[in-house]
């Protein structure tokens, strides 16, 4: 069985599996979360059975990055005991951050087939593939995810 | 109908990723969680820029341009391991010990051999060439014998002109019996320059 040179993955699926984590962990923390999932893409290569789709595989380990991301992210405090924030903010903080707080919060196939219908604009029978489930599965876990989020982002900004 | 929420979440930023600087992360630690089973990187040599191989057991190719860096790369991934990164500072000695050669400081190559590119008979050829000194020449038949069947000097020239490793596997210093300059890999240019270089024959 051949399977391609792992530098060919990176090349050809780096840039949208990084505008995927960005909907999923937001901004900050998408390049290190896509450094991960490489990572883990690496270790297990070899032992891959077929090249069959491998798009579909690096998205499911990102989304398993996503996922411990925002674990990690809830387990450490956003403030601390005196009321400053443990973490140096960001530069320049990105647009929306609350935003993407909210969407990283949600069960992961959630999170996943939301950010494959709005931050990456895939039709449902595309996100079905991508995800390994059925259309109809891809278009009830985008209603939750939106129901949810909507239950949870202030209505006006 | 598009929301505002579905209007916020399709504004998200572009991935603005320095793929390159990426690449060198990555490759980077990849090399140090030793995941990397094949290496590569570049080398400005003055006969053109060459691509250097290396794998945890050496040096694997080492090819002059022109040869497809992505048949190569293939190959690679085939007969040794698909994990493969584009990794320069894995390469370092390589290209330490070429600048010594070029600049005529150094006249044997202190480098280990990763062989797996080459199998069989031509790999016994190869291996005799590998012990041609600096400065002096062999001949297809001498290879051949060398190599232990005196008669395949046809095969032994086959060999030599898929050489992996050029240069460091001195198949220029391999010529015919007769004097001629014979062929190689990089072209006859190239190997008059290396022989040149080695004082064989006059600059």
């Amino acid at each position: 069985m051949h399977l391609p040179p792992f530098e060919q993955l990176v090349d050809d699926h780096a840039n949208e599996l990084h505008r995927f984590l960005i909907g999923s962990v937001g901004p900050i923390e998408a390049e290190d979360c896509l450094q991960e999932t490489f990572m883990s893409a690496l270790r297990a290569y070899p032992r891959l059975r077929h090249a069959d789709n491998l798009r579909a595989w690096l998205y499911t380990i990102a989304q398993r990055k996503a996922t411990d991301t925002v674990r990690r992210r809830a387990r450490r405090p956003t403030r601390g005991l005196d009321g400053v924030d443990p973490v140096a903010p960001p530069t320049s903080p990105p647009a929306d951050d609350g935003l993407w707080q909210l969407v990283g919060g949600l069960p992961s196939k959630q999170r996943t087939a939301v950010v494959h219908r709005f931050v990456l604009d895939l039709a449902y029978a595309d996100i079905a593939v991508r995800m390994g489930i059925s259309e109809e599965a891809a278009r009830q876990n985008v209603s939750a995810g939106l129901r949810r989020l909507r239950r949870e982002v202030p209505d006006d900004r | 109908m598009t929301d505002d929420l579905e209007r916020r979440l399709g504004a998200a930023p572009d991935s603005a990723l320095d793929l390159d600087a990426f690449r060198s992360r990555l490759g980077r630690r990849a090399a140090e969680d030793g995941l990397l089973d094949v290496a590569y990187g570049t080398y400005d040599s003055p006969l053109g820029p060459l691509t250097v191989v290396v794998t945890p057991r050496g040096l694997a190719r080492l090819s002059y341009p022109g040869e497809g860096i992505e048949a190569q790369l293939d190959e690679l991934a085939d007969r040794i391991s698909p994990r493969i990164l584009e990794a320069p500072e894995q390469t370092d000695e390589v290209r330490r010990q070429l600048d010594a050669y070029f600049a005529r400081d150094r006249t044997s190559f202190e480098v280990a051999i990763d062989w797996r590119l080459v199998r069989g008979f031509a790999g016994n050829v190869l291996r005799a060439t590998a012990r041609i000194p600096f400065g002096s020449v062999s001949s297809y038949r001498e290879v051949a014998a060398e190599a232990g069947s005196p008669n395949a000097y046809r095969a032994a020239g086959n060999a030599l002109g898929t050489n992996p490793i050029p240069i460091v596997v001195p198949c220029h210093r391999v010529l015919h019996a007769g004097g001629g300059l014979g062929g190689y890999t990089g072209g006859l240019e190239r190997k008059r320059y290396l022989l040149q270089l080695e004082g064989v024959i006059p600059a």
